[in-house]
């Protein structure tokens, strides 16, 4: 009897914190999506009219689809500047040449700073005028190559995806590094008596191997794409600016909720609607990679 | 010859000369001044003046020039956003290891119908972003009335960190041999004294692998105090750094002493403890 009361006093405190702060607010972020909101009041029960407002009915329509297709393009654009150069650093940093430690504290440093200190940052150096990349461009010969990076839209996102890819390599890094030091000695000591080729060991033998990195690494980033916040809330502003180009469905969501930079506009039916797709988006897409990706995974 | 036999030549010559260990070695050395570059920059500029900052950003300034930051620990808020910031994480992790570990020794140690469900729970919020669900998290702490105080911030983290908590500690105290446990218990010691004296100590590194992992993106967040933090006062460091930045927009040397500042104690404690931030930051990623 003791016993069943101690194990209760464990398990229930923990308990009862996540069914209140995690699973009622996720259960609740469904239903808040079919009434219709007063400001902060719920009103009338609305059926799916909140999900027909922001998929079909304009301006919401257009908006939707800009920010997806840009949230599409970040996940493509770092899945290469993110996923693949932190596979070459893993290879290059696990030859354990002289300063590979160094190599690898500092490829990961970037990780540990806030969005908001690396997004400031960046804004700071792609300032047109004054920025460092400007300034280095004119002092270099190449003043014909400066841009207004955050200013017009055919170079905002890119500045985006940049930086975020300077945050975040590091990431990728180490855990593609750890795939590939467990792969067993006696396998590598193998594929060296068959072939000399670098290419063919990465591409038959390293890869595949560290296929349960791949995974984790594919899946958080498509996670990491479609909530994608903090860094062009900082860069780019909540409006998506210049014009929307950098517009993404964690913006889009957060203006819609919760107003824009003139605070007008809050509206929670829209908002929880939006914020269910992007959820159910998330889950399926995710569901899916993370299940294809372990089908190739292959037991040493 | 022609000029395409020409460079490739050339080509060959390079990797001969280098070999293959030394275009690897080229490679992580640009990488590291790429990662390190920036960083390197923002910490010369904080000793700079606009002037030197716009002329000359890479050159190395005169370290003595503590103008800017002097300017920002007297005329700012730095300060208090830096103590609201080491109260909340301080509040969150305490009670995320505390609740966790909790949690993860009754899972763990006990054989209860309906253990592995419980486990399933936790782990079931690992995988839920609970960013979108932050209109109702923003209704329930209006209707607890703590919207605006660090404890709406402190709970929100608590959620958000119990989940991989559980999941990391209930795997680790598995692994803990029964002998231990079982000598005590014919003893006739209490169950709480088990835990409390006996297990407890087993469990330090684990312990520390959670608490970095958690503290990283507690100590970083931007979006909670966002939604549910007003009062200047209150405002946690990313928080307040958005603030500074808005009301010193053309003092470029204060920027960049803000930024420098606000990384400074997390780059410090990064280097001093890289092996433990590499480990624990990506311990849900490596198995």
């Amino acid at each position: 009897m003791a016993r069943r009361l101690w194990i209760t006093a464990l398990i229930v405190p923990p308990l009862a914190f996540v069914a209140l702060f995690v699973v009622y607010p996720i259960i609740s972020a469904f239903a808040y999506a079919f009434f219709q909101w007063h400001g902060l009041a719920r009103g009338e029960f609305v059926g799916f009219a909140n999900f027909y407002k922001v998929l079909f009915t304009q301006p919401y329509a257009d908006w939707t689809v800009n920010a997806f297709t840009h949230n599409v393009l970040v996940f493509f654009a770092l899945m290469v500047l993110q996923n693949g150069i932190g596979f070459l650093l893993a290879y290059c940093v696990w030859r354990e040449l002289p300063g590979a430690a160094f190599h690898r504290i500092a490829v990961f440093l970037p990780v540990v700073l806030s969005t908001i200190i690396v997004g400031f940052l960046f804004k700071l150096f792609l300032h047109p005028l004054f920025g460092v990349v400007n300034i280095s461009l004119r002092g270099t010969g190449l003043g014909w190559l400066a841009q207004p990076w955050l200013g017009q839209g055919s170079t905002a996102l890119w500045s985006l995806i940049i930086a975020n890819a300077w945050h975040m390599v590091g990431f990728p890094t180490l855990v593609f590094l750890a795939g590939m030091q467990r792969i067993p000695g006696e396998i590598l000591d193998a594929v060296r008596m068959e072939t000399e080729s670098e290419w063919v060991k990465i591409s038959k033998v390293v890869w595949p191997l560290v296929a349960p990195s791949a995974t984790v690494v594919f899946t958080l980033l498509f996670v990491g794409s479609f909530n994608w916040f903090e860094l062009p809330y900082i860069m780019a502003g909540v409006d998506g600016s210049p014009h929307k180009s950098t517009d993404v469905l964690g913006l889009y969501f957060y203006r819609t909720a919760f107003g824009d930079q003139s605070g007008s506009g809050q509206d929670f039916g829209a908002g929880s609607a939006l914020a269910v797709l992007i959820f159910v988006f998330i889950a399926v897409f995710a569901g899916f990679i993370t299940f294809r990706l372990r089908k190739r995974e292959i037991q040493i | 010859m022609s000029a395409a036999t020409e460079t490739y030549y050339d080509r060959r010559g390079i990797l001969q000369m280098l070999g293959r260990d030394g275009l690897i070695q080229v490679i992580l050395i640009l990488n590291t001044i790429v990662m390190l570059g920036p960083l390197v920059i923002m910490f010369f500029a904080a000793f700079k003046t606009n002037a030197e900052i716009f002329q000359s950003p890479f050159s190395v300034p005169d370290f003595t020039n503590f103008a800017n930051i002097a300017k920002i620990w007297t005329e700012t808020n730095f300060l208090r956003y830096l103590i609201n910031s080491v109260i909340v994480t301080g509040s969150s992790i305490v009670l995320i290891l505390t609740l966790g570990t909790m949690a993860a020794y009754g899972i763990a140690r006990y054989n209860f119908r309906g253990s592995g469900f419980v486990l399933m729970f936790f782990v079931a919020g690992l995988t839920l972003p609970l960013k979108l669900a932050i209109i109702p998290l923003f209704i329930l702490m209006r209707d607890l009335g703590i919207l605006n105080t660090q404890l709406s911030l402190i709970i929100i983290y608590v959620a958000m960190g119990l989940p991989t908590t559980v999941f990391i500690m209930t795997g680790f105290i598995r692994t803990l041999p029964n002998e231990l446990e079982d000598a005590a218990r014919m003893d006739g010691a209490s169950e709480p004294r088990i835990m409390w004296s006996i297990m407890l100590p087993l469990v330090r590194p684990a312990l520390v692998i959670a608490g970095i992992q958690n503290v990283v993106p507690i100590w970083n967040d931007f979006f909670f105090p966002l939604i549910f933090i007003q009062k200047d006062a209150l405002k946690t460091l990313p928080q307040g750094l958005t603030t500074f930045m808005g009301e010193y927009t053309t003092d470029w040397g204060i920027l960049f002493a803000g930024l420098m500042l606000s990384s400074a104690p997390v780059i410090l404690i990064y280097i001093i403890l890289s092996r433990q931030f590499i480990n624990g930051m990506t311990a849900g990623a490596v198995k």
